[in-house]
C-alpha cells in the first residue's frame, strides 16, 4: 500500500529525512519511535503533502507516486493525518467542518454527498462507538478544546472519514489514561485487512493498547532499527542511546 | 460560446447584459433632465421643486475627498440620468405581462419570480434599471395596511407620507452624492408599516444596473410606525462591463416609538476585472433615525462587489432607550477598495449601539473601516460596543481601522476592540488534509471569521451570502 523509497526532505537547507525506506502492507500497523528531532513529525507532514519541504525520493501509495500530488488530493485518496497540534478555526462549527470534509472526499470519489440527516446519524453512531460526547461537535472547531478533546476529535474525524492509511502524529502525547483508551479503541476498532496505520509515538505506553505489527526506530532521518512489538518494550528500558 | 467568453463569464457569474431596448434621456446633468425625469414619473409639482432645490444646492457642493480610495474625476455631464426598459411604458398588471427577456434575466440571477411567491414567501419589488417592473405579494401586505411599492408610485399615491419623511433623515443639503441623488433619483422602494403591525414577510428588492453608462440613483424610504416591525432585504448584482459606473443611492429609515427596522444588504456589483479595470463606484448614503423611544434600527451588510465601496450606514439615536446596530462584512479582492463603516449618533438617554465589522482584504485590495461614535451631552447612560476585525490574505493588500469617538458625557460606556490577523497557513493545511481544496478551505475559514455577522442575516440570505463569501475570494490564495 505504502512504499517509501530513499525519501529525503529538507527545510531551509536543513536536511531532516536522509534516505528513509519503509513499506507498509494493507492491514498492517507500524509504529515509529525515536528521539526528539529525529524527523518523526516531518515524516508525517511529508507523507500528507505539506508545503515547504524540499523532497527527493519516492512515495508510492497504491502504486502511484505521491510526491507531486497536493495535500487535498492525497486526503481524497484516503490518507489521513491525526495532527499533533490540531488547529483551531474560530467560527467554524465542528460538525459543518466534518461534513464539508466528508463530502469533499466523497465527491472526489464520485460518491453521493451525504445530506445533513444521514451525516448526523453517522456522527452519532461513531461518537457513541468511541464514547465521545457529541456536544463537542456543535462547538467551534477545536476552539477552547482541552488537549484531550482535541485529540479525541482527531480520532473521531478519522472514524468518520474512514481513510485507507491513517497517520497518527503523537496522538498519545499529553493524554490521561481514559483518553488514551478512547484513542486506542478508535484505532483498534478501525483495523481490518484493508486499512493500514502509521503510529508515531514517544512512549511505549500507547503500544500497550495498540499492538503494532512492526516497530521502527527513527534516528537522524533514517530508520535504524526495525522489530516487532518487543522492540518498543526494550526501548522503554534502555532508551535510544544504546542504539546509536 | 467561444473559449474567451466562457472564461469571462466564469470570472463574474452575473456578468451579462440583457438585450432590451431602453428609453434613454440624453446625457448630461441639467434642469431639463431633472424636469424630464419628473415628467416621465408623472410627479406632482412639489416633487419637482424639491428636486430642483437639491440641484441648485448641488452647484455649491464638492465631492467628499477625505476617504481613502481615490478615483478618477467623474464627468457628471457625460452620464445618462434616465433609462428604462421599454416595456415599462405600459406597466404590466401581472407577471404574465412582463417582458419574457426580463424574466429570463431574473432567472439567470436566480430570482424566479413566478416561483418566489410560492416558495420563498418574499415580496419582491424588482428594480431593473431604474424602473420597478413587477411587484408581488401586494395583496397580502395590503391586508395588513402595509405599503410596499416603488417610490415613484408612493409619490403619487401617498404624498403626505412622502412629503413628511423624504429627506428628513438625509437632508437635501447633506453632501454631494446624497444631494445628487435627491436631484435625479429615478426609482427605488417605499415601505410604510402602520402602527402595531408586524410585517409578516421579509421585504426584498433586487437592484441591477443594466444599460451602459447609466448612473443608478435609487431612493429608498422606509417608515416603521409606532410598535411595528419590518425586515428588508436588498441584494444586487450587476452585469460585466468596462466603463466605471456610478451608483449613488440614498436609503432613509425612520423608526417611531417601539418600532424596529432590520435592513440587510448583500452587495455584489461588478468589481472590475482582476487588473482593476472597470467596476462600479458604489457611493451610497444610508441613514436611519430611531426617532421614537425604545426604537431599534439594525443594519447588516455583506459588501463583496464594486470597484470602490464608500458607505456608512448610520443610526441617529434620538429616542430614549433606542438601539442602533451595525453588522458588516466587507470583502475586497484584486484591486477593489472599500472605505466603509458607520456612524452612531447618541442623542437620547440610555441609548445603545453595537458595531461589529469584519474586513477581509486579498490581492492588491485596500479595506478601511471608518466609524464614528458620537455621544451627545444629553445622552445620559449611553453605551457603545465596537469590534473591528481585519483579515489579510497575502502581503500586497491593506487593512485600516479609523475609529472616531466623540464623547461629551461622563456617564457613557464605550468599548472598542480591534484585531488584525493574517490567514493562517497551518489552518489551510489542516483543512487541505481533510480533503478540502484551497478555495473551499479559504471559504470555510473566512465564513468562520464572519460568523457573527452572517448570523444576523435572514436564513435564505445567509446561505447565499456564505457562498458569495467563498466566490469573492476565489483565486486569492495559492
Amino acid at each position: 500500500m505504502l512504499e517509501i523509497k530513499e525519501l529525503k526532505a529538507s527545510i531551509n537547507t536543513k536536511s531532516i529525512l536522509q534516505g528513509l525506506n519503509l513499506s507498509i502492507k494493507p492491514g498492517e500497523l507500524h509504529a515509529i519511535m525515536g528521539p526528539n528531532g529525529s524527523g518523526k513529525s516531518t515524516l508525517a507532514n511529508v507523507l500528507s503533502g505539506k508545503n515547504g519541504y524540499k523532497i527527493s525520493g519516492k512515495i508510492y501509495f497504491n502504486g502511484e507516486n505521491l510526491v507531486k500530488i497536493p495535500v487535498e488530493q492525497r486526503a481524497q485518496k484516503g490518507i489521513f493525518l491525526a495532527f499533533q497540534y490540531p488547529l483551531e478555526i474560530p467560527g467554524v462549527n465542528t460538525n459543518i467542518f466534518l461534513k464539508t470534509s466528508l463530502n469533499s472526499i466523497r465527491k472526489s470519489k464520485g460518491e453521493k454527498e451525504l445530506d445533513s440527516l444521514d451525516f448526523l446519524k453517522l456522527v452519532k453512531e461513531k461518537s457513541s462507538e468511541l464514547g465521545i460526547d457529541e456536544k463537542i461537535l456543535s462547538r467551534q472547531l477545536n476552539v477552547g478544546f482541552s488537549g484531550g478533546e482535541k485529540k479525541k476529535n482527531e480520532i473521531l474525524q478519522m472514524k468518520i472519514l474512514d481513510p485507507v492509511l491513517s497517520i497518527l502524529d503523537e496522538t498519545d502525547s499529553g493524554l490521561d489514561i481514559d483518553a488514551l483508551r478512547i484513542i486506542a479503541n478508535g484505532v483498534n476498532s478501525s483495523r481490518d485487512k484493508k486499512k493500514s496505520f502509521l503510529v508515531i509515538t514517544h512512549y511505549q505506553r500507547l503500544l500497550d493498547y495498540i499492538k503494532p505489527d512492526f516497530v521502527h526506530v527513527l534516528s537522524n532521518g533514517k530508520i535504524i532499527k526495525t522489530g516487532c512489538g518487543e522492540l518498543a518494550e526494550e526501548l522503554e528500558k534502555t532508551g535510544y542511546k544504546e542504539l546509536k | 460560446m467561444k473559449q474567451k467568453e466562457i472564461e469571462k463569464s466564469k470570472e463574474y457569474k452575473y456578468g451579462f447584459v440583457t438585450d432590451i431596448e431602453t428609453i434613454k434621456a440624453p446625457k448630461g446633468l441639467n434642469e431639463k433632465i431633472i424636469k424630464f425625469i419628473s415628467k416621465i414619473k408623472k410627479e406632482p409639482k412639489w416633487m419637482l421643486d424639491w428636486r430642483l432645490k437639491a440641484f441648485n444646492r448641488l452647484k455649491n457642493l464638492k465631492e467628499p475627498n477625505w476617504q481613502k480610495p481615490k478615483y478618477p474625476k467623474i464627468n457628471y455631464q457625460d452620464l445618462y440620468y434616465y433609462s428604462a426598459p421599454k416595456s415599462s411604458k405600459n406597466k404590466p398588471k401581472s407577471l404574465d405581462e412582463v417582458d419574457p427577456k426580463l424574466i429570463e434575466t431574473y432567472k439567470k440571477l436566480g430570482i424566479p419570480l413566478q416561483e418566489q411567491e410560492k416558495l420563498a414567501g418574499v415580496a419582491v419589488d424588482a428594480v431593473f434599471d431604474s424602473v420597478s417592473v413587477a411587484t408581488t405579494f401586494k395583496d397580502k401586505l395590503t391586508e395588513k395596511g402595509i405599503i410596499f411599492c416603488p417610490i415613484s408610485e408612493a409619490i403619487q399615491k401617498h404624498p403626505d407620507l412622502v412629503k413628511k419623511y423624504l429627506g428628513s433623515v438625509i437632508p437635501i443639503t447633506d453632501h454631494y452624492f446624497a444631494t445628487l441623488n435627491s436631484a435625479v433619483f429615478t426609482d427605488g422602494s417605499f415601505v410604510y408599516v402602520p402602527k402595531g403591525v408586524r410585517c409578516p414577510m421579509e421585504l426584498s428588492t433586487y437592484f441591477r444596473i443594466n444599460a451602459s453608462e447609466t448612473g443608478q440613483f435609487e431612493r429608498t424610504l422606509i417608515i416603521a410606525d409606532k410598535g411595528s416591525y419590518v425586515s428588508y432585504l436588498e441584494g444586487c448584482t450587476a452585469p460585466m462591463r468596462d466603463e466605471n459606473q456610478l451608483h449613488a443611492a440614498n436609503v432613509e429609515l425612520i423608526a417611531l416609538d417601539d418600532a424596529e427596522i432590520k435592513y440587510s444588504t448583500v452587495q455584489n456589483w461588478y468589481p472590475g476585472d482582476k487588473d482593476g479595470k472597470g467596476g462600479i463606484y458604489n457611493f451610497v448614503t444610508k441613514r436611519g433615525a430611531c426617532r421614537g423611544k425604545n426604537s431599534k434600527i439594525s443594519w447588516t451588510q455583506v459588501e463583496t462587489g464594486s470597484a470602490i465601496t464608500w458607505k456608512y450606514p448610520s443610526c441617529i439615536l434620538q429616542g430614549d432607550n433606542s438601539i442602533g446596530e451595525f453588522y458588516s462584512i466587507a470583502i475586497t479582492n484584486n484591486h477593489q477598495k472599500a472605505d466603509t463603516g458607520t456612524k452612531m449618533i447618541h442623542l437620547g438617554k440610555n441609548t445603545k449601539s453595537k458595531i461589529i465589522s469584519k474586513g477581509i482584504s486579498a490581492g492588491y485590495a485596500d479595506n478601511t473601516y471608518r466609524g464614528l461614535v458620537d455621544i451627545n451631552k444629553k445622552a445620559l447612560n449611553a453605551r457603545n460596543y465596537t469590534q473591528c476585525d481585519s483579515l489579510l490574505m497575502g502581503n500586497k493588500c491593506g487593512a485600516h481601522t479609523v475609529p472616531y469617538i466623540k464623547n461629551k458625557n461622563s456617564s457613557s460606556v464605550i468599548e472598542h476592540e480591534a484585531t488584525t490577523s493574517k490567514i493562517n497557513e497551518e489552518q489551510l493545511y489542516y483543512c487541505n488534509q481533510r480533503g478540502l481544496n484551497q478555495e473551499e478551505a479559504v471559504g470555510l475559514i473566512v465564513n468562520g471569521f464572519c460568523k457573527e455577522v452572517l448570523q444576523q442575516l435572514p436564513m435564505e440570505f445567509a446561505v447565499e451570502a456564505q457562498k458569495l463569501v467563498g466566490i469573492s475570494l476565489e483565486g486569492s490564495v495559492g
